[in-house]
């Protein structure tokens, strides 16, 4: 069994943004790139977990980024898998995205595909699904709890209020989020290995754009805090009624 | 031309996050000139169906098969196809949750239709189809521009206050020929927690951190929520602790709230948690810790032991609750 892990590369989770250019661009200086979490916590370790079952015999990564992306794909060899593909695009539309990655996939013939439930970034949550669209596959999204037997996936998916068990058969695309497998700390090892593993650079296909991001704005900072004492929650329970209109 | 709407429901009755999409959707046609069709999948009584008239709908398209009661993403989409095709429509609205993120991203990659994820805005059309979204998870907002021609749309639930109106909708049938492999994925077994709020659609939301000491305290929590009709939330670490289950862990890896109110009951407020809940309208912080960066996020703030005021603001909630 194939599998092929999409691995974003996003801002860690501490950074702090600042615009740029009148407020058409993020300011990328000093800013520390890393895995996205769910790609690379859940993602990537549960192919790393079905290859040491026996169960999946290739891993492939893939990113779709410029140049500066490698480092972080490099990463994430070092916690695993066979070789990783780039897809030499600077793309923040998920419809590119994904466009770039099933025509990616539809020559290699991948059994399981692995996404994150969404990318820290542009919180779109939207690559999995679009991938599933295009390359005629089935799709679960927000898993937490994936098995593969044979031909047969079994998934756990979070639904509105609690959780569904769902089978399906293979190939499909899986976006993981939290429970899908636990947290891994590349070793020295695995950081070694991973400067010999292929990383592959592939040029984009051709696609449209069907979207373009005009300008930001960052959040206007609160109007400045109430505080009320610990001894009269009566007060705050009718600031909360009367002011706010929330209760 | 008209407006595609994807309306959702539950134990008969639409949600109201529905009502929202059906109203976002009537914001829409106003602007550009035509009607919202909403669509309904599954078993939904017709003056359910006829109800969504008065925020906006003039017309119910209604798939009625009993399979798509439950989620099945591809046959949803055959049926958004089926209805859009049928209406001449540009614009597909579903609501930026479980479902509409199974859904429209699957429409979008097959109509080669421009997708905003998690739409705060009406689209500005002076200059094109501008629709706002947050990115870098609420930490800034960005302003995106639809430029194909057709458009899909997951509108985040709880942007919009609810506006009723006047108004029926027309119900029409819709008939979808629908393929194995749209019920490809089948449903082995459902798990609801009984009585549960879903936490990404709770209006009012009660969360806990570290600071609540141990998972013996969170009876406190559970009061408060109770008595508010809250949802409950918790802090990753005390997820990971499993003093509270997974489902609970909200922030920058965890679920994310847009509630009206957010009590943050011994929570620091790291960037990492804030990401998860700087959608709230009102944020009220209790910690012991005058200096909690929590503080600089929050409309109201208490300093004190966690412990001994949440007993008293259940009371104080149970007072105003017995006053109205
Ligand atoms: C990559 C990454 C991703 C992360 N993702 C998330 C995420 O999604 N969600 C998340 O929450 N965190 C996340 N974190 C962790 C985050 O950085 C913080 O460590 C975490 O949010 C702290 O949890 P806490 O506020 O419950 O605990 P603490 O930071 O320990 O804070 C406890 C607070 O309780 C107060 N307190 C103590 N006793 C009392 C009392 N008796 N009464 C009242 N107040 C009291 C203290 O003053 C303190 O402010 C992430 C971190 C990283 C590095
Ligand atoms: N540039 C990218 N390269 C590879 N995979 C990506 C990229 N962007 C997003 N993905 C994958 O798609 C998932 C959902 O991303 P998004 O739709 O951008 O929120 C991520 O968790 C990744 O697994």
């Amino acid at each position: 069994m194939k599998i092929l892990v999409c691995i974003s590369q996003v801002p860690d989770t501490s950074t702090k943004i600042v615009l740029k250019d009148n407020n058409t661009a993020i300011n990328n200086q000093g800013v520390t790139y890393v895995i996205n979490p769910y790609d690379e916590w859940y993602a990537l370790v549960r192919a790393l977990e079905l290859k040491e079952a026996g169960i999946a015999s290739d891993i492939h990564l893939i990113t779709v980024g410029k140049a500066d992306t490698e480092p972080v794909i490099r990463k994430a060899l070092a916690l695993g898998g066979d070789e990783a593909i780039r897809i030499d695009a600077d793309s923040h539309d998920p419809y590119e995205t994904a466009n770039y990655i099933a025509e990616y996939a539809k020559t290699a013939g991948y059994d399981l595909i692995l996404c994150g439930k969404e990318s820290i970034d542009y919180n779109n949550g939207a690559v999995g699904a679009m991938l599933a669209e295009l390359l005629d596959t089935d799709y679960i999204g927000f898993a937490t709890d994936i098995q593969v037997d044979g031909n047969t996936a079994t998934v756990k998916r979070e639904i509105e209020g609690g959780e569904e068990t769902d089978t399906c058969s293979l190939p499909i695309v899986i976006a993981c989020q939290k429970g899908v497998a636990e947290a891994r700390i590349p070793n020295m090892r695995g950081i070694m290995a991973a400067r010999t593993r292929p990383l592959k650079v592939v040029a984009p296909a051709a696609v449209g754009s069907v979207t373009e991001i005009l300008s930001y704005e960052l959040p206007p900072a609160k109007a400045g805090i109430k505080m009320v004492s610990p001894d009269n929650m009566d007060e705050l329970v009718e600031l909360l009624h009367a002011e706010a209109k929330v209760i | 031309m008209s407006v595609i709407v994807l309306v959702e429901h539950t134990e008969g009755n639409i949600k109201k996050k529905s009502l929202e999409a059906v109203q976002y959707a009537a914001g829409i046609a106003q602007k550009t000139g035509t009607t919202v069709s909403a669509v309904v999948l599954g078993t939904l009584a017709d003056s359910e169906m006829e109800s969504l008239g008065q925020y906006g709908a003039q017309k119910v398209l209604h798939v009625a098969d009993a399979r798509l009661d439950e989620l099945h993403a591809r046959a949803y989409t055959s049926a958004l196809l089926t209805a859009a095709q049928k209406e001449g429509s540009k614009i597909i609205i579903a609501l930026h949750d479980i479902n509409g993120r199974a859904v429209a991203p699957r429409l979008s990659a097959k109509l080669k239709a421009g997708l905003v994820a998690g739409a705060l805005s009406y689209p500005d059309l002076d200059k094109g189809f501008v629709i706002k979204k947050a990115v870098f998870s609420g930490k800034a907002f960005a302003f995106v521009d639809i430029t194909s021609d057709l458009k899909v749309i997951t509108l985040m639930p709880n942007t919009f206050q609810l506006n009723k109106g006047e108004g029926k909708a027309t119900i029409e049938k819709l008939d979808v020929n629908f393929g194995d492999k749209d019920f490809g994925v089948k449903v082995k077994e459902v798990n609801k927690i009984k009585g549960e709020i879903p936490l990404a659609d709770a209006q009012l939301v009660v969360s806990g951190g570290r600071g609540m000491k141990g998972p013996e305290n969170w009876g406190l929590i559970e009061d408060l929520a109770k008595e508010l009709g809250a949802g409950t939330a918790c802090s990753r670490p005390v997820a990971d602790a499993h003093w509270r289950p997974h489902h609970e862990h909200v922030g920058q890896t965890g679920g994310t709230v847009r509630p009206n109110l957010y009590i943050a009951v011994g929570i620091s407020g790291a960037i990492q948690h804030l990401a998860g809940v700087n959608g709230s309208k009102t944020i009220v912080v209790i910690n012991k810790d005058p200096e909690a960066p929590f503080f600089k996020a929050a409309n109201y703030g208490v300093v004190g032991d966690a412990l001994e005021i949440l007993p008293r603001l259940t009371e104080a909630v149970k007072k105003l609750k017995a006053k109205s």
